[in-house]
Parts: structure tokens; C-alpha cells; sequence
């Protein structure tokens, strides 16, 4: 797609290879939208953390009202932050990326790309509402009833389709790899949904249905389902988001791509047997919780490859820390990546499970993933693509950015470690006998030491949200300056 | 965009000559440690598989299974603890206070049941909490504070599902009709004297022959409750379910009747033996 261009003039070399490639509109205003939903779910799931975390320490915020007790707001607050803030990102990005990378427009165009955008909002209503008025089939991570569930069916085919249309009109020979992932993300998702919502409705008109398996069939099919909710929402949807923005953020080529090709395929190939381990020392046989441990054993290193992947990207690129912000976020995610993931299998071990299994580490596990890792990675790439999107010659402020990233990591360091010594206090607890061999601790008591931790949490909580308000402010300041003269439609304004 | 591989001046590694959006791939080659920890990962995996049980039906080279592991360990636990659980068995409640180390291990035994099974509604301290849910570190027992009478209502629980539940009800005197407002509002302020607090008197003098005809025989002349029946004291400041006068009113018009489980059946004998010596030692066992 090349072509040798002869230039003539005075002063100008007699022959210049100019490339010139065929143009392309990319669908532009939907990635812009998803931005926009993206803070702002992102805000809403914050503030929500916010309260359910203070709910904990102070019960009397539930207000003794049915709709803001702890029990509806956190499945609102997990799904804010998964589906809503991290969904908007993925879907943006990945059809920002995959115009981009494949230099072709989103297949069925803007009408295809507004279905995908408001057809996912109104999931994430539906949803959201349905919690709060106490519809749910009590699957965590998967609460929406049949109803939303068969909408959001709807939706993810047609990005299904637009997302591989796409891919299959592309002008270059190559599918990038942050398509691999995306696509990984894409489909997984989809399979996991239709098995693990599976359900009977009781009436056309009601919102209360019966899911098709029980016992521990419906315990492992859901912690199949919420585990790789972690694994391809969580983990393949958002390396995708890596691949292309920390090359582009430090513009340099991606460190090996023989590591990105072993460590996907080995990533997807483990992840999907993962799951047995949320159900250690449960009715669940033996042999399948054997499964679930080593399969997370082995996941280790095909996730660090991601990791090794991404930081070693900035290798003759390190000084960028210093100067762009906005990368120190990216690279910090990957580094909180590479810790959760070496957390994961390291909790998945059954001795270590039967200490931290029901208590606040999982809790300080997750968000160190959720904040560290998808939060910060979302954040890297918002702060480069709203320049790029609206066309400014920079952020308005980058001394902002910086003030976002301290805060915001002061705030996962006290979350974490608040929760890292609650819950191995609490499992300690769970478990100590005196020496007459009876329970040295009441339940209640382990609630009360945990206490001062619940506070220190909410901090960090109050930091991170605090973080996203100047987040939001920056970027709403760097829509307002004015556009920069003489940038083509779809290039990189730095 | 065709293939033009080109070496990157900064590593010297050369490219895999794909470009999209600007970007370019390096063909560095696999960081040799990650591969060799992700073998290490593997081997200790198919190791696993061999010891540990890892297809359906089949067990692993150890024998082990999580189900044999509890059994086991609950049976060590069990041998441990048994001589003394018979001891508490086989002696009579009102002796093992004398005995030494047996008194110890029932109140330790008793404390840990305690906070297991009563503290959620007598509180981790048992003192008690509003709304029904008696204190029982003072000495104002509604069905009686010896270590008898402890250890039955334990057992059997109050106005539970057990056959020998202790039971009684008191009547709804103004659901049914039996009291008119005005009346339940003059056996109010007649109640507020017994605890020798401040009454209207013309109202409280109605009131004192109301309660001779309705209240005595549950909860006696003077008011002071009768614990065959169940029936709390009224002379003291001690009140379940509030003691001002509108909370009297609600208690007269409506009724109460808490209810408590039956723990047998729940719990062995020799932990409803030695919770209740831990109920008697906090302070108001008679």
C-alpha cells in the first residue's frame, strides 16, 4: 500500500519515499462518548465504594431504608466499576483500536457503533436500577435478572460483529495483538454470559427467573463464570488496552513479540480451568479443586508475560516517567498487574486459601487488581486518547495528572494494606483455639478488630475518588482550550 | 503495508517488520527465566496431579482427601476433649463448681459456646439488648436463675417448637378488646407506681383495680412477676421492652411473648451443661 512519490523542488532531496495510504474515516464520536461514560461511571463507582465502605465501618448509613442498605449498594458498586467505568473503557478503546490498528472504518459505521454505545447504557441502567429495587439472581458478578441479561445478549452480538467485521475488512496484512486480546475478551464474555445466566423466567412480565443448574453445579458454573470475569473482562480485555496505548504513550515497538503470541495463547488456554479455586474446601470434589489450584499455579507466568511485555516496552523509553504523567499511570497499572497476578496463585494455593478464603484479603486482592491495574491502566489511556479525540495539542494540565497519580496511589497503598492486615487478622482469628481446644473468638469479636482497618480502607477510597474528581476536571479543562490548527482528523496531537 | 524488518537502534534488536498505527513489534526472543519458571510451574503441576486426587473417581497417589482429613482431625479432636465432656456428663451440674479443673474447662467451654449461639441476641457480653432480649449478668430472672432452672430453659428454649418448651402468653387486652384505651391508660400510670415512680394518682387509683382484676395472678400482688409462669417483675426499673409509659401501654394493649430456641438437640448435653454453669457465673445465678 505503498508508493514512491518524486517530490521535485528547490532545496528538497531529488527523491523522498512518502507513504501515502489510502484514507479512512474512522467512527470518531462513539469512542467519544465512551470517555464520557467512562468517568462518569467511573465517578459513580467510586462514590459508591465510598459509602458502602463507610457503610461497614458505620452501619447506621444504611439508613434503615431498603434501597441504601450494603446488601443492594455493593453489587452496584461491583457492577459500576466492572461493567459500567470498565466496560465504557473497553468498548471505547477497542473500537478506537481497532479502526486504528487495522486502518479500516468500525464495520457497520457510526449507526452500528450508537447501538453498541446506548445499547450498553441502558444495560448498565437496567441493571443498576434492578439492585437497587432488589431484583437479583444473587450470582455475584452476574446479579442482573433474564431480562437485562437477554438485552445485554443483544448488544454484545452486534459488537461482536462490528469488532470482527472490522477486523476482516482491514488494510493491513497482520491482526495486531491488542486485537487478540480484545477479540479474546470479546467472545469469552459472551460464552460465559449465555452459560452462566441461563435461566427460567417464572412469568413473561416478572423480573424473577430460576437459574437452570443448582448446588454445586450452579456454584462451580458461576465461579467458572466470575472467574474468568476476571480473566477476560478483567485481564485479556484490558492488556488489550496495553498493547496499544503504553507503544504508543512511550513510542517505542513493543518489547518481544514472540512473548506476546506464547502468552496469549497460554494465558487463555489456563485461565478458563481457573475457576475451582473460589471453591476450595467446599462440596466441590476434590479433583476438581486440584484442577482449579494448579491451573492458577500454572497462569502465573503467562500472566507476567503481559507484564514483561509492557514494562520492558519502555526500555530506552524510562526517561518518559519523568516528563509524561500519564505513562507513569500506564506503567504503574502494569506493575499493580504483575503483583495481583502473582497474588492470585499465590491465594489459590489451598493451604494459603484456607486462611485467606472469606476474609478482607480477597477484598485488598481484587482492588489491588480493580484500582491498581484496570483503574490506572483506563486512566493512562483516557489522559492520551482526550487530547487525540477532541483534537488538543496536550492535556491542560500535567501537573494535575501528576497530583491524580499521587493521590490516587496513596490511596490503593492504604486500601491494600488496610485489607491485607484485616483479613489475616480475621482468618487468624477465625481460627484460634485456646489451649482447652475451644474458639478463642466470638464472630463478633473478629468484626470489632476489624474495625480501625474498615476506616483506613475508606481513606484510601476517599483518595482514589478524589483522584478521579481532578481527573475529570483536567480533561473537561482540555475540552475547553482550543482546537490545535492544522491537525488532521485522527492523528495524535503531540 | 509490506514487511520491512529493521533493527532498532536503541536495543540493536531487530523488528518483525509489521507496523500498525506507528507501531512496531521487536523479535526479541523469550526472557530464558520466564520460560524456565513457567516449566517449573508445570512440572509441579503434573507432580500434583500424581500425588493428589485429579480425575473424577480416581484418588491421588497420597490417599488424600479433604473429606478423610476432616474426619480425621475432628476424631483426634474429639478423643482429646472426651474424657473431660464425660466427666461434665456424668457429674451432677451443682458439683462440678467444686471440682477444680472441670469448673474451668465448663466456663471455657460455656464462653466460647456462648459466643457462638447466645451473643447475637443477649449480647457478647450478655448484657442483654432492648426490644426483648433479657440481660443475664443481674439477678432479676424472668424464668428463674438457678442452675436448674437455667440449664432447662436452655434446653428446651421459650415458647419454642420443643414439647417442653416453657410457655405461657399473656392476653392482648387491647387487641381483643378485653381493656378499652382509657383503661389500658390508667393500668399504665398504675404500673409507673410500682416501681415507685411518678403517676397521675386519680388515673393510677383506677388503674390499681384494674390490675387486681386482669394482672395479679401472673404477675402478683405488689407486681413482682412469678417465675413458674414466666411472668417478669414490674416493681423495678428492669424493663424488656421499655418502661416509659407509652412503651407500658404498647406492652398491655398487644401483648409480649419473646421467644427463645430450644438448644437440645442443637447442642450436646455436656455444652448446655456447661453453658449453663458460664449463664450462672456471670453474675446473677442464684
Amino acid at each position: 500500500m505503498s508508493a514512491i512519490a518524486a517530490v521535485d523542488g528547490p532545496g528538497v532531496p531529488a527523491l523522498t519515499e512518502v507513504r501515502v495510504r489510502p484514507a479512512f474515516e474512522p467512527v470518531e464520536d462513539v469512542v467519544r462518548a465512551f470517555v464520557v461514560a467512562t468517568m462518569f461511571w467511573g465517578i459513580a463507582a467510586f462514590m459508591v465504594g465510598v459509602v458502602i465502605a463507610l457503610q461497614l465501618a458505620f452501619p447506621i448509613l444504611n439508613l434503615d431504608l431498603e434501597w441504601t442498605t450494603f446488601g443492594r449498594l455493593r453489587p452496584l458498586h461491583t457492577s459500576a466499576a466492572i461493567f459500567a467505568f470498565g466496560g465504557s473503557a473497553l468498548l471505547g478503546t477497542s473500537i478506537h483500536v481497532v479502526q486504528r490498528t487495522c486502518r479500516a472504518r468500525l464495520f457497520g459505521g457510526d449507526l452500528m457503533g450508537w447501538f453498541i454505545f446506548w445499547g450498553y447504557q441502558l444495560f448498565i441502567v437496567l441493571a443498576a436500577t434492578g439492585y437497587l429495587m432488589g431484583i437479583t439472581q444473587s450470582k455475584e458478578y452476574a446479579e442482573p435478572e433474564w431480562y437485562v441479561d437477554l438485552w445485554l445478549t443483544i448488544v454484545w452480538v452486534v459488537y461482536l460483529v462490528a469488532f470482527l467485521g472490522t477486523i476482516m475488512r482491514r488494510e493491513e496484512p497482520h491482526i495486531y495483538v491488542a486485537n487478540w486480546f480484545y477479540l479474546a475478551f470479546i467472545v469469552t464474555i459472551a460464552m460465559l454470559h449465555i452459560v452462566n445466566n441461563l435461566a427460567m423466567p417464572v412469568s413473561l412480565f416478572g423480573s424473577k427467573s430460576y437459574i437452570l443448574f443448582a448446588g454445586v453445579q450452579d456454584a462451580m458454573i458461576q465461579w467458572w463464570y466470575g472467574h474468568n470475569a476476571v480473566g477476560f473482562f478483567l485481564t485479556a480485555g484490558f492488556l488489550g488496552m496495553m498493547y496499544y496505548f503504553i507503544p504508543k504513550q512511550a513510542d517505542r515497538p513493543v518489547y518481544s513479540y514472540r512473548l506476546s503470541i506464547v502468552h496469549f495463547w497460554s494465558l487463555i488456554f489456563l485461565y478458563i480451568w481457573a475457576g475451582p479455586h473460589h471453591l476450595h474446601y467446599t462440596a466441590l470434589p476434590d479433583w476438581t479443586q486440584t484442577l482449579g489450584m494448579t491451573f492458577s499455579v500454572m497462569l502465573w507466568m503467562p500472566s507476567w508475560g503481559g507484564m514483561i511485555n509492557g514494562l520492558m516496552t519502555l526500555s530506552g523509553a524510562w526517561d518518559k516517567l519523568r516528563t509524561d504523567p500519564a505513562l507513569r499511570f500506564s506503567v504503574t497499572a502494569v506493575a499493580f498487574y504483575g503483583m495481583s497476578t502473582f497474588e492470585g496463585p499465590v491465594m489459590s494455593i489451598k493451604p494459603v486459601n484456607a486462611l485467606s478464603h472469606y476474609t478482607d484479603w480477597t477484598i485488598g486482592h481484587v482492588h489491588s487488581g480493580a484500582l491498581g491495574w484496570v483503574a490506572f491502566i483506563v486512566f493512562g489511556a483516557v489522559y492520551y486518547l482526550v487530547p487525540v479525540l477532541w483534537k488538543r495539542p496536550a492535556l491542560w494540565s500535567t501537573r494535575l495528572v501528576s497530583w491524580h497519580f499521587w493521590i490516587a496511589t496513596i490511596g490503593i497503598v492504604l486500601y491494600i494494606t488496610a485489607m491485607w492486615v484485616s483479613g489475616i487478622m480475621q482468618g487468624l482469628m477465625w481460627r484460634a483455639y485456646d489451649e482447652l481446644g475451644f474458639l478463642q473468638y466470638a464472630f463478633v469479636e473478629t468484626v470489632a478488630a476489624m474495625h480501625p482497618f474498615y476506616l483506613i480502607r475508606a481513606l484510601g477510597g476517599v483518595c482514589f475518588l478524589l483522584g478521579g474528581l481532578i481527573m475529570v476536571y483536567n480533561l473537561w479543562m482540555t475540552t475547553r482550550m482550543p482546537v490545535e490548527a492544522g491537525v488532521p482528523a485522527g492523528q495524535p496531537a503531540r | 503495508m509490506p514487511t520491512k524488518i529493521e533493527k532498532d537502534a536503541v536495543t540493536g534488536t531487530m523488528t518483525t517488520g509489521h507496523e500498525w498505527d506507528g507501531i512496531r513489534e521487536l523479535n526479541t526472543p523469550l526472557p530464558k527465566w520466564w520460560l524456565w519458571v513457567f516449566y517449573a510451574c508445570i512440572a509441579w503441576s503434573l507432580g500434583y496431579f500424581v500425588l493428589y486426587p485429579t480425575l473424577p473417581g480416581v484418588g491421588g497417589w497420597l490417599g488424600w482427601s479433604q473429606r478423610a482429613e476432616l474426619a480425621d482431625r475432628m476424631a483426634a479432636e474429639r478423643a482429646r476433649v472426651q474424657p473431660m465432656l464425660d466427666r461434665i456428663r456424668t457429674t451432677a451440674v451443682a458439683d462440678i463448681p467444686r471440682s477444680g479443673d472441670l469448673h474451668g474447662f465448663a466456663i471455657a467451654g460455656g464462653r466460647a459456646a456462648f459466643a457462638d449461639n447466645c451473643a447475637p441476641c443477649h449480647g457478647a457480653g450478655a448484657a442483654g439488648a432492648k426490644g426483648g432480649f433479657p440481660s443475664l449478668v443481674d439477678d432479676e430472672w424472668i424464668w428463674g436463675g438457678d442452675l436448674d432452672a437455667i440449664g432447662r430453659t436452655i434446653a428446651f428454649g421459650v415458647r419454642s417448637a420443643h414439647a417442653d418448651t416453657r410457655q405461657s402468653q399473656m392476653p392482648r387486652f387491647g387487641l381483643d378488646g378485653m381493656l378499652t384505651p382509657a383503661q389500658i391508660s390508667d393500668t399504665a400510670e398504675y404500673v409507673l407506681t410500682l416501681s415507685g415512680r411518678a403517676a397521675v394518682p386519680a388515673a393510677a387509683e383506677r388503674g390499681r383495680t384494674i390490675f387486681a382484676d386482669q394482672c395479679v395472678a401472673c404477675h402478683g400482688e405488689a407486681g413482682r412477676g412469678n417465675l413458674e409462669l414466666g411472668a417478669p417483675s414490674l416493681a423495678d426499673r428492669i424493663w424488656l421492652y421499655g418502661g416509659d409509659k407509652a412503651s407500658i401501654e404498647r406492652s398491655i394493649a398487644s401483648a409480649r411473648g419473646g421467644v427463645m430456641p430450644a438448644w437440645s438437640g442443637r447442642l450436646d448435653e455436656a455444652t448446655i451443661r456447661m453453658l449453663t454453669l458460664y449463664v450462672h457465673s456471670l453474675g446473677g445465678g442464684r
